[in-house]
């Protein structure tokens, strides 16, 4: 047992008021989070939300500006015992062009004590890929496939992946995606995965977090933001309607209907509205809408990226 | 990380390799008969004579008038001067620009290895193969050029191309495989402070060059003492008198009449009157040297009991001169690969 990741530890990342400028501008704002050991988090958001930065912040790549990140319970990228317990497919999935695939393997093998060997010759044989072939003459999808075999077999603690499919083709990205799920199926791994799609990210992830605006708007296991959501239609949705602790996230009104989504701890009731509830994508969709519309409240965002983060701690 | 660092430095080393094994082809077949030559001009063991002077003069008579050793003494100068600007430009410059420039460095610093160790590693490796490089083709091209040393220099028209003289120097002995590795640890730092390769690349050489151009003016001459030589000036030696635009008046050396200075590297000629002040020619129009003819201007110079004043390394510095600013190079390089490890793990973040 690796004593540094002891019984106290059940955080993969840890993040305490975390913030990161460049030069004046905020990537990231007051961000805190308690992604649980485990677990496979999917951290979406448009394009420029942040996601990188706050990725970036969990490998040590980046440092904050304010504020602390901790992962799997020590300082991100500090020492080798550090990096040699974090896997990270960083976004393109950078390769050496004139390296071969099987040098590849080599470099990960004379690099990582950890190395899986065996793992990372039959993921390749899987993949078809030649191993002469150099890495530059990849496709975008055999590339990534290459970056998250060198990931994965240096059998990482947690797995961080900044939007491993953005460029892929729908194949590629479907190929790449069950090459993930079947690799974190059996060692007790942690992922965190990007991704501005979110059907990339609700088959695999058990926890969501969901970046706006460097922000954090939702952080939370799948389950429980689902359970905190309610889609309220009826002729109109009103704020005065609702009950104290409950929040418009969005609304959009369409042949005389109001559709909005809705946070509160139980499902709002009215005789005039029908309540159904939200799946991941209704969720995600509602708080990019209400960033769109830039109306993000920062009290409101405060409570949002403390309240659903008190999660139990991973079994 | 060592095994990275060779494959990833391999296409270079071949290319180190085989401009080295040419170049030993070129002068060890050449070397042994530059040597015959030497022999048998029966320069060796003849001393400072009169006698002595003569053979050397036909010896490097002989040796202007081949096709083959002028070219290879002069093409030996130029890739040891050349050669600190080429390694770090495509050896220092890339190492981390490169992996800037593809995003690679993501993939490489996400390894077991800390990018202190990776940097170590990297510039360990890569300045040994600098300094081995330069040092091969120097200790060559040195021994190569043994016996145009020992006749005091490759003739030119002014003077002699003395090994301690500031081209020479920096191909000859020791200095040239320090030279190579702090070019190489230049390049890595300008690669990480400008990111991208081939304006790093451009930089690199710009500095190089410029650092081989100011140091000979401005550091080595001061390295070690100079030797201060004073002569009194004769009618024989203003044969060869240079006289500069200001007036001042300068008598070469190793001239009939003039100081005896063989191999030395001259940092300042002057002419001082018998109060110690630096003579020039009077601009007045009456003067001798302004309306008599050149035999009665230099009678006139020869009367005002002047003397020559220079200063200068003597060949013997030579190899004091290459220790001295060889460690210093390297401690200079050392400095410097301390601040590439420490920009390297702060950078970006």
């Amino acid at each position: 047992m690796n004593l540094q990741t002891g019984p106290t530890v059940s955080a993969a990342i840890e993040a305490r008021n975390v913030s990161r400028a460049y030069g004046s501008n905020w990537a990231l704002k007051d961000c805190s989070l308690d992604i649980p050991a485990g677990s496979i988090t999917g951290l979406v958001g448009p394009n420029g939300a942040g996601k990188t930065t706050l990725l970036s912040l969990a490998t040590g790549m980046l440092r904050p500006t304010t504020g602390s990140i901790r992962v799997l319970g020590a300082v991100p990228g500090h020492g080798t015992a550090q990096l040699r317990k974090v896997g990270f497919v960083a976004q393109e999935t950078p390769v050496y062009a004139g390296l071969s695939v099987a040098g590849h393997l080599k470099l990960g093998q004379r690099m990582n004590a950890r190395w899986d060997a065996e793992l990372a010759a039959s993921r390749i044989r899987e993949l078809k890929l030649d191993p002469r072939l150099k890495a530059g003459r990849l496709s975008g999808g055999q590339r990534a496939q290459l970056a998250l075999t060198m990931a994965l077999a240096r059998r990482p603690d947690l797995l961080i992946l900044d939007e491993p499919v953005a460029s892929l083709d729908p194949l590629a990205r479907r190929d790449f995606l069950a090459g993930l799920a079947k690799a974190t199926a059996g060692p007790q791994m942690s992922v965190v995965m990007s991704s501005h799609l979110v059907s990339d990210l609700e088959r695999i992830c058990d926890y969501i977090v969901v970046l706006v605006a460097s922000r954090i708007q939702v952080a939370g296991p799948v389950a429980d933001v689902l359970a905190g959501h309610h889609l309220v239609s009826g002729p109109s949705v009103d704020r005065s309607d609702l009950p104290g602790d409950a929040e418009i996230i969005s609304a959009a009104r369409n042949l005389g209907q109001t559709t909005a989504l809705v946070r509160a701890a139980a499902a709002p009731q009215q005789l005039a509205w029908t309540v159904t509830r939200p799946n991941l994508e209704d969720v995600v969709l509602g708080y990019l809408g209400r960033a769109g519309e830039g109306a993000v409240d920062d009290a409101a965002v405060e409570a949002a990226a403390v309240e659903p983060a008190a999660v139990e701690p991973a079994p | 990380m060592t095994w990275l660092t060779f494959r990833q430095f391999r296409a270079q080393a071949i290319t180190a390799l085989a401009a080295v094994a040419v170049l030993a082809v070129a002068y060890g077949y050449t070397g042994p008969h530059l040597a015959d030559l030497y022999d048998k001009s029966g320069l060796r063991g003849c001393g400072s004579g009169p006698h002595c002077l003569s053979l050397a003069t036909a010896f490097m008579k002989s040796l202007r008038a081949d096709q083959v050793y002028p070219a290879l003494f002069f093409a030996g100068i130029l890739i040891l001067l050349i050669l600190p600007a080429v390694i770090g430009a495509f050896w220092g410059a890339p190492l981390v620009a490169r992996e800037l420039e593809t995003g690679t460095y993501r993939l490489a610093w996400n390894q077991d290895a800390t990018r202190t160790r990776w940097m170590a590693v990297k510039l360990g490796l890569i300045g040994l193969a600098a300094i081995a490089t330069a040092g091969l083709l120097s200790l060559l091209f040195s021994w190569w050029a043994g016996p145009v040393n020992a006749a005091g220099g490759f003739p030119d028209n002014l003077g002699q191309f003395t090994r301690i003289t500031p081209l020479m120097f920096i191909a000859q002995g020791v200095a040239p495989a320090a030279w190579a590795v702090l070019a190489f640890v230049i390049g890595v730092v300008i690669g990480i402070v400008v990111r991208r390769t081939i304006a790093a690349m451009a930089i690199t050489i710009v500095i190089v060059v410029l650092l081989q151009f100011l140091w000979p003016n401005f550091i080595r001459p001061h390295l070690l003492t100079p030797v201060r030589a004073t002569a009194p000036v004769t009618l024989e030696g203003l044969n060869s008198m240079l006289v500069s635009s200001s007036g001042g008046v300068a008598v070469a050396v190793n001239q009939p009449g003039t100081p005896r200075l063989p191999g030395a590297w001259v940092l300042s000629n002057y002419t001082v009157t018998p109060t110690g002040k630096t003579f020039y020619l009077p601009g007045t129009a009456s003067s001798a040297c302004a309306k008599g003819s050149p035999a009665q201007c230099d009678a006139w110079i020869a009367g005002q009991h002047l003397t020559q004043v220079v200063e200068y390394q003597p060949a013997s510095n030579f190899w004091q001169l290459q220790w001295i600013e060889t460690a210093l190079l390297l401690f200079v390089t050392a400095g410097l690969g301390g601040v590439a490890t420490w920009r390297t793990r702060r950078l970006l973040t």
